[in-house]
């Protein structure tokens, strides 16, 4: 009798051991694909270059982004605002540098807000089938509503603010999330090894959070990477028809909304903001196109 | 056939609940009070009373929920604070100029997209193959505000060969200045949807050219051209239906964006003017009929697939 719970523990060591080695392993593949994927590249290096300025703003902008110089209303591109002036003489460049900062933290907030919302609703949903029923139902009537319109319409109730932003984005990118991650969920639950866990008497919590959500993250994160991108857009967006981000507070939506009035005359105020919005969005979608290369082999 | 059209009419009833709470508790979101935030500072108490009593906001939630879709079906969608005419008149005027621009931007999606996805099918891998995907790549990542200022900083501004902004009706203007105005609003709309067309059409056309059956075709010696044009083509339709019919819903949803450069007097323009006048109850009846005809677009793109594809009605 001792000497096969002694057995059993060195075959349980030994499992564990080899259960290492093979994770050490798929790290270290991942790694390698990452690096190997130039689109993975490419993409990680834009979101950590949009990143870094976003953190380092106060330290690499040129000017205060809400400094007001009249004399230098419009000033073109050249030795004093590198990017040009804005109809109120606030440096250009400085304002673009600020707003990577809107839009990294309504990415990020949005992009991480729907992860883990997005993840408790749809792994609950699988686990229990009564709420699997109504919960994908509301998620089916909340993606049914176009997303600019339904964020547009939480928008106009809310209030204009930056929070508001992320909540009524978080509303509108959660239910895709949920049924990403239920339906990468359904097929970890078919596993013998959840019905292994059942039969042991596991807790419904230890299953669901213990081995069933570690199993769907690679699905999830990079769902969750398109909806950092779309966040990124539809915030823009938002802020550009003038219901996002509330001015003073530079956003690339709503520089390019000031831009919009000056057209015919400031081709800066558009062409900056708007590269540097179209750099972020191809950045984190060819990064979340990569990632899903690297963790999700099937579906390419 | 019958069978299927009633499993998928019965399916959208939940789905059109939702939305419809989802919509109703819109207003109730609002801080504060709806009636009083509605009319602004200089309004009288009596006046704040008097449009809570028309809104109904004095009733139990319920009631005021039920009231709502008792009126929905009647026909009633509410009334504008600041426009004549019944809502469905004023959502349907506007409704004509959002409707003209999305054609014209699926014809543009559609008309480029699918022929250039096909020749990257065909060159696979091929230089012209890399060009395509990479000028789809950029078309899907951006996004249409972006579009719609570079087209008219260059055709506009630049060039000077087509008009700005502005809507000219077919009726008072004829259809050649009617056309010249929507030709920049409708391809900055379907731009993204040019990348996905490219996308899919390449994806699905490199699906089937790998089946046992496009095989035997060639082996049995069918000419390249009737390869493609009849027995590819025919089968790519399914994927690139889906598409074009989803392309055809999110242009009417983010039409708001290409409205609002453009100055088209169309459905996302109304909501950006009523979310700007607090004019809510005309949001939620726009937000209600668009995802209606969002519910209602998706419900025949999947009966159009079950006729296109047999196989789709067995399951």
């Amino acid at each position: 009798m001792e000497t096969d719970v002694k057995v059993f523990n060195f075959q349980k060591r030994e499992l564990n051991e080899v259960k290492h080695r093979l994770q050490r392993e798929q790290r270290q593949l991942n790694i390698r694909r990452f690096f190997q994927s130039r689109q993975a590249v490419v993409g990680a290096f834009l979101v950590l270059l949009m990143a870094a300025v976003a953190i380092l703003a106060p330290v690499i902008a040129p000017a205060d982004p809400l400094a007001q110089t009249v004399s230098n209303r419009l000033a073109k591109p050249g030795a004093e605002h590198l990017l040009g002036a804005d109809k109120l003489g606030r440096d250009l460049l400085s304002r673009i540098i600020y707003g990577a900062r809107v839009s990294m933290l309504v990415g990020m907030s949005v992009g991480l807000s729907s992860m883990i919302l997005g993840m408790i609703i749809g792994l609950y949903a699988c686990y229990y089938k009564v709420l699997d029923n109504v919960l994908m139902r509301i998620c089916d009537g909340l993606s049914a509503i176009p997303s600019t319109l339904l964020a547009i319409a939480l928008m106009a109730v809310l209030g204009q603010s930056t929070f508001n932003v992320i909540l009524a984005l978080s509303i509108v990118y959660v239910p895709r999330m949920a049924r990403v991650a239920r339906s990468a969920a359904l097929v970890v639950m078919e596993q013998t090894y959840i019905e292994a866990l059942r039969s042991q008497g596991a807790s419904s919590f230890r299953i669901i959070w213990g081995h069933i959500a570690p199993n769907i993250l690679s699905a999830v994160v990079v769902q969750a990477s398109y909806n950092f991108a779309n966040s990124i857009i539809t915030e823009a967006a938002l802020s550009f028809l003038g219901v996002g981000v509330p001015a003073p507070q530079p956003s690339w939506g709503n520089i390019l909304s000031e831009g919009r009035e000056v057209i015919n005359t400031a081709w800066w105020m558009i062409v900056y903001p708007g590269l540097a919005t179209a750099l972020a969005v191809m950045g984190t979608n060819i990064f979340g196109d990569g990632l899903r290369d690297i963790l999700d082999p099937h579906t390419n | 056939m019958h069978k299927y059209v009633i499993k998928r009419l019965l399916s959208l009833i939940p789905v059109l609940f939702i939305v419809s709470i989802v919509i109703f508790m819109l207003i109730h979101l609002v801080p504060g009070d709806p009636a009083a935030m509605m009319l602004g500072e200089q309004a009288t108490p009596a006046q704040i009373e008097a449009l809570r009593e028309t809104l109904g906001l004095n009733e139990p939630l319920v009631l005021q929920y039920i009231h709502w879709v008792r009126d929905i079906f009647r026909g009633d969608l509410g009334t504008s604070l600041f426009m004549d005419g019944t809502m469905l008149e004023i959502i349907s005027t506007h409704m004509v100029p959002t409707l003209q621009q999305t054609v014209v931007a699926i014809l543009f999606a559609t008309l480029v997209g699918v022929p250039l996805g096909m020749l990257a099918a065909i060159k696979r891998g091929r230089a012209a193959d890399q060009l395509i995907s990479t000028f789809s790549i950029i078309g899907v990542s951006m996004p249409s505000f972006l579009m719609g200022l570079g087209l008219v900083l260059l055709f506009s501004v630049k060039l000077g060969w087509l008009p700005s902004s502005g809507y000219k009706e077919i009726s008072a203007y004829g259809w050649w200045t009617h056309i010249r105005y929507m030709i920049l609003p409708g391809i900055a709309l379907g731009f993204i949807e040019l990348g996905l067309i490219i996308r899919m059409t390449r994806s699905s056309m490199l699906e089937i050219m790998g089946s046992d059956y496009m095989r035997m075709a060639k082996a049995k010696g069918v000419s390249r051209f009737r390869l493609f044009a009849k027995h590819a083509m025919k089968n790519a339709l399914v994927g690139i239906v889906t598409v074009v019919g989803l392309a055809f819903i999110s242009c009417l949803g983010g039409a708001a964006v290409t409205e609002t450069i453009f100055n088209i007097p169309g459905i996302g323009k109304l909501t950006l003017n009523s979310v700007m006048r607090r004019d809510y109850e005309v949001v939620q009846a726009v937000v209600l009929v668009v995802s209606l005809l969002n519910v209602l677009c998706t419900l025949v793109l999947d009966l159009i697939y079950g006729l296109i594809d047999p196989r789709v009605r067995l399951t």
